[in-house]
């Protein structure tokens, strides 16, 4: 596993350091920006230019300043016009973005729109990092943060013995449907990063959570999010659900929660989310 | 006054509604544009703001006359077949038109035709096969009971196989999939106009043309065959018309509900039962209500957008209890 990360790390560091096109013709730096995506806000307000961003997307959650500002929709089915009405002479759109027709009308109207990688992979993080920093203006602070997670995944304690190491289900459960998550999303990847097994990894992207195939792969841990345990009523009622309740990891109240925005958003603040659930997955380590 | 006088003058009205309601559309937005501007914004590019100017023409305008051709289609194909099952609760929506078109056009992304045209075909071939299974079964049993029990049929097997085909498709074709399950006017633009424009015009007049049939139709299938319709030939036909006519819209716009059940209802309480007047009348009056309720979807939460197909459901569904909740009491159309 930590070859995996060691190669994933590489290979970012391979990409060529290609210039955007954007950041050269841009006279000056956007002052009235628009970011729709979660993944984007965050990379703005990390970058120190949150205060450019005039509008944010409903998936925007994180940090509490994107909260205040106007919201322009969900990223996924963004109005024309309402993005419009918000004059930005920059709108940020992660790749998941649309509908796809709606970016290019905005491009029609004027509105310089710039797509960045979203997939939760450390080459598009960078890449992401990258292209939103040039196109602010603010390339150095974009190098930056880029070294500082580097470092800081570099920096990472060895891992424990491998064997002993716990494998584990992620968890969302939101409303009534109760989802793992599969190779492809964030969590994911967070855990492939921490060094944990996903035992759902066969699976692509978000499923409902397949109570057979669970109890089949018998986690070690169960992981989930705060809210999730809020939306179920407590960490009781999340581990009595159909599909986890007669796991052995369930049984024994083996659980780990994460903060939403924290284990759900490959950002800026990713050495951190990989730090904490490393911590807590420690206590369940096999003392073999 | 003289009832055809009455009916002219009530189609005027309806018209110069419906101007002012596309007036008050153009005038509100999320991008805030002053009434008393439109004039100089549109006529005179030089002075005006470019950014405002090219959101009136390529966004507002377009959204706003897509929303008269699906309102005025929409209205025209319910009243068509509320005389055809001779039902005033028969809607597109309702009984799984809308759902079929939806399932032909959600094939159509998933197998992999992106254009407008390849959608709007296999809406179309959708929305025929749901319109025919709705009248072979919603004849079986009389009366309204009948047609509601195939509309739901119809709209079960339809949604569990949008159900189905979301579940096999990549996250970029769930993207447009969910569209189509609320409905909204946003993807207006003039390509998708220049089809759906004479498109929806031709089909509306050839449904017009047979408004003797439905008239006949509405006294009685019998009776329509005793005063010389062949009754065979006209329901294939006006399956078909309806179908065609509803297959596009429902591949420009998604479902949107209730506009075919309400309006051509309403106006038929006023204005009689005769679709001489009422086809014309229904158009009109299916026009000015889309309009005005994709302009509430657009200003209530500004700048974000509420998709057009829950607000005509929120007016349209209590409409829809109303009309059941009194059905005892009046039979007949």
């Amino acid at each position: 596993m930590q070859r995996y990360r060691r190669s994933l790390l590489a290979a970012a560091l391979a990409l060529p350091l290609v210039r955007s096109a954007y950041a050269q013709t841009a006279a000056r730096p956007p002052a009235r920006v628009v970011a729709a995506g979660g993944s984007v806000t965050e990379l703005v307000y990390a970058l120190g230019a949150g205060e450019r961003l005039v509008a944010v997307d409903l998936s925007s959650v994180y940090p509490a300043e994107a909260l205040a500002l106007p919201k322009v929709g969900y990223y996924r089915d963004l109005p024309i016009e309402g993005v419009a009405s918000m004059r930005p002479d920059l709108l940020i759109a992660s790749d998941q973005s649309g509908p796809p027709a709606t970016l290019q009308r905005l491009r029609d109207l004027g509105i310089p729109v710039l797509v960045v990688p979203d997939a939760p992979t450390l080459p598009a993080l960078q890449q992401r990092i990258r292209l939103i920093a040039d196109a602010l203006g603010v390339s150095n602070a974009g190098e930056q943060l880029t070294a500082r997670l580097e470092a800081s995944l570099a920096a990472l304690p060895p891992l424990p013995d491998r064997a002993a190491w716990p494998k584990a289900v992620s968890i969302m459960a939101h409303g009534n449907s109760v989802l793992s998550a599969g190779s492809g999303t964030t969590a994911h990847a967070i855990m492939t990063l921490a060094g944990i097994d996903n035992v759902m990894q066969g699976q692509n992207g978000y499923k409902p959570a397949a109570a057979e195939s669970i109890l089949a792969a018998a986690p070690d841990v169960i992981i989930t999010t705060e809210l999730s345990v809020r939306a179920q009523g407590g960490a009781e009622r999340l581990l009595a659900l159909p599909a986890l309740a007669i796991t052995p990891a369930a049984r024994q109240g083996r659980l780990v929660v994460m903060e939403d925005v924290l284990y759900l958003t490959f950002g800026p603040r990713l050495d951190e989310a990989v730090t904490r659930l490393r911590e807590r997955c420690t206590p369940f380590a096999k003392t073999t | 006054m003289n009832p055809r006088r009455r009916q002219r003058a009530a189609l005027l009205l309806l018209g110069v509604m419906l101007l002012i309601a596309m007036a008050f559309s153009v005038a509100g937005g999320a991008f805030p544009i002053e009434a008393a501007d439109l004039p100089r914004v549109l006529l005179r590019p030089a002075e005006g703001d470019e950014l405002a100017r090219q959101l009136l023409l390529e966004v507002r305008l377009p959204r706003i006359v897509l929303g008269v051709i699906l309102g005025a289609g929409l209205a025209i194909a319910g009243a068509a077949m509320q005389a055809l099952f001779r039902n005033p609760l028969a809607d597109p929506a309702l009984i799984g038109i809308s759902s079929g078109a939806a399932v032909g056009a959600v094939a159509a992304i998933v197998v992999g035709g992106a254009g407008f045209l390849v959608v709007a075909a296999t809406a179309f071939m959708g929305s025929l096969a749901a319109t025919w299974s709705g009248y072979l079964l919603g004849r079986r049993t009389p009366g309204t009971a009948g047609l509601l029990l195939a509309g739901i049929a119809i709209n079960a097997v339809c949604f569990s196989l949008i159900g189905l085909f979301s579940f096999l498709a990549n996250d970029a074709q769930l993207r447009s999939l969910t569209f189509w399950n609320l409905g909204s006017l946003g993807q207006g633009n003039w390509f998708i106009l220049a089809w759906l424009g004479p498109w929806t015009l031709i089909l509306s007049w050839l449904v017009y043309r047979r408004w003797r049939a439905l008239n006949a139709l509405l006294i009685g299938e019998r009776e329509a065959w005793h005063l010389g319709f062949s009754l065979t030939g006209l329901r294939r036909e006006l399956i078909v018309l309806v179908a065609l006519l509803v297959g596009p819209l429902v591949a420009a716009t998604g479902i949107i509900g209730f506009v075919g059940l309400v309006v051509p209802h309403v106006l038929r309480l006023l204005l009689g039962a005769d679709h001489r007047w009422l086809l014309p009348a229904s158009a009109l009056g299916g026009a000015i209500a889309l309009v005005l309720a994709d302009w509430v979807a657009r200003i209530i939460m500004v700048p974000s957008e509420l998709p057009v197909g829950i607000v005509t459901s929120l007016i349209g569904a209590p409409f829809f209890l109303w009309l059941i909740g009194r059905r005892p009491r009046r039979r007949g159309v």
